[in-house]
């Protein structure tokens, strides 16, 4: 680009359905298991939820972080500062290594503290006042996640929260590239964090009728462009990475997973809930961040989808894909393991766009048997394919009509 | 000052905070020494009402600087 500060990444963290780190995540996902199992929580058979089924952390964060620490902090904040505390330590950084007032911190989240206002409502309601915690407010506000990480790293450039459903961990990462670029910050920790498997998101979700209901096979049940797909699966974790100024990160020897060579957002414009099936807005959001990195559409080899196992979603998103890039591009769609992590999804699957692009290899889309008709691209089934990339681009998009791309390149 | 409500409000004190109950003694400041913030005096406030029966409003426990005041306090109230 014509200002000559490149974005690149030095640091990864996340806790997911399929590990407790980066690596133990990678792993499980090439492996092919899934992070869905049944939901064991006594509400689901109180209220007769239809769903009985989430994509669920294997490494539960109150097992990580000190009982005190835990106990202040809602599902989503501790998840946060697990991801984040293995991006700063991933990246080399200390307390010494860059300038508080060069270093900012940007975490989004879809839902918020779902957990603690519930929680709280009921202690409320049954025990009165004197229960309810004092620490409620900042438990359960959706900046909450990324103030902690503010507050722990003492980042002074600016903590930002971008709230857009289930965009928000790209999101994130794209305001991140922003302050990179205009010269506000020389570190950004950006990701996304979600923790809200309880009563009211999932009945909410249940009521729109966007969730899949295959209770019977777990395992099976996120299938993104497969025919038989029939709604998404609810899930949690978060997704942290270090980004840098590359001139930045080379002084101090950092080592360098990639690059993130441009960012494109748009809105839809069109409905609350519904994609655009002509993946107008996502499509423009798609170009965007190929033209913001300088990148030709001929050179992108692959798409990590935000494919969530929709009926309408997954198909919108391929004639987005085609009508940005072509029909050269490779897809994968990590939610087939993952599940939805909602505002998480961005960051954790950026992380697996760049560790595909540093490892040459796509990971399989789990439980694509039979692709959808409507679907003419190349999705990866079955297993990992093998892949030597010039350009990937990640899509996240969120009710409301919100549209990320982020387009990364090689170290 | 009693022993039995000095190592019960630790016992808080260790709950909330996660200050060791054995560092929880009667000259210590709750903010200067112990490093417990607003919000975590009114927890602990709330579970000394229900564990001595006792009240403590809002004026009295803003006068409870150290662990020593609130041991009299509860001590006095019961």
């Amino acid at each position: 680009m014509t200002s000559g500060i490149e974005v690149v990444i030095t640091g990864l963290g996340a806790t997911t359905p399929l590990g407790g780190d980066v690596t133990s995540t990678w792993d499980a996902l090439l492996a092919g298991k899934s992070g869905v199992r049944p939901m064991t929580h006594d509400w689901v058979e109180k209220y007769d939820l239809p769903v009985k089924i989430a994509s669920q952390l294997v490494v539960d964060p109150t097992e990580v972080l000190p009982r005190v620490e835990a106990r202040r902090l809602d599902r989503s904040e501790q998840v946060a500062i697990v991801a984040s505390r293995q991006a700063w330590s991933d990246a080399g950084h200390n307390d010494d290594t860059v300038d508080k007032q060069r270093l900012a911190v940007i975490i989004g989240t879809g839902i918020g503290g779902a957990i603690t206002l519930l929680t709280q409502d009921d202690l409320l309601e049954q025990q009165g006042l004197r229960k309810v915690s004092p620490l409620t407010v900042p438990m359960l506000m959706p900046n909450g996640p990324a103030a902690h990480v503010g507050l722990e790293l003492k980042a002074q450039a600016g903590v930002h929260a971008p709230v857009s459903a289930c965009a928000s961990g790209a999101e994130a990462i794209a305001w991140a590239y922003r302050m990179i670029m205009s010269g506000e910050a020389d570190v950004v920790v950006a990701g996304g964090a979600e923790a809200c498997i309880t009563a009211i998101p999932v009945a909410g979700f249940s009521q729109a009728r966007t969730m899949s209901t295959r209770n019977d096979e777990p395992e099976k049940a996120s299938r993104p462009f497969d025919t038989g797909r029939d709604g998404f699966v609810l899930g949690e974790g978060a997704g942290v990475m270090v980004l840098e100024r590359r001139e930045f990160a080379e002084a101090r020897g950092a080592k360098i997973y990639g690059r993130l060579a441009g960012i494109g957002t748009s809105a839809d414009g069109y409905h609350i809930t519904a994609p655009d099936p002509e993946g107008v807005g996502q499509s423009r959001a798609i170009a965007a961040s190929l033209r913001s990195g300088g990148i030709d559409p001929a050179d992108v080899g692959h798409v990590n989808c935000h494919a969530t196992s929709t009926p309408v979603g997954d198909v919108a998103e391929t004639v987005a894909i085609r009508k940005a890039i072509g029909d050269h591009p490779v897809l994968t769609a990590p939610k087939g393991a993952l599940g939805h992590l909602l505002g998480a999804a961005g960051a954790v699957e950026a992380i697996v766009t760049v560790l595909s692009i540093r490892d040459g290899v796509v990971p399989q889309t789990l439980n694509l048997e039979n692709l959808d008709p409507a679907v003419t691209l190349d999705v990866v089934a079955g297993e990992p394919r093998k892949i030597k990339l010039e350009a990937a681009v990640n899509d996240s998009f969120g009710f409301g009509g919100h549209n990320v791309a982020l387009a990364f390149t090689p170290a | 000052m009693s022993d039995n409500v000095l190592s019960g409000l630790a016992e808080i004190v260790e709950e909330v905070a996660g200050v060791a109950a054995d560092d929880v003694t009667a000259e210590k400041s709750f903010v200067d020494d112990l490093d417990i913030d607003s919000l975590s005096m009114v927890e602990i406030a709330v579970q000394a009402e229900d564990k001595f029966g006792v009240k403590i409003p809002d004026d009295e426990l803003a006068n409870l600087k150290t662990v020593g005041d609130a041991v009299n306090y509860i001590t006095s109230n019961k």
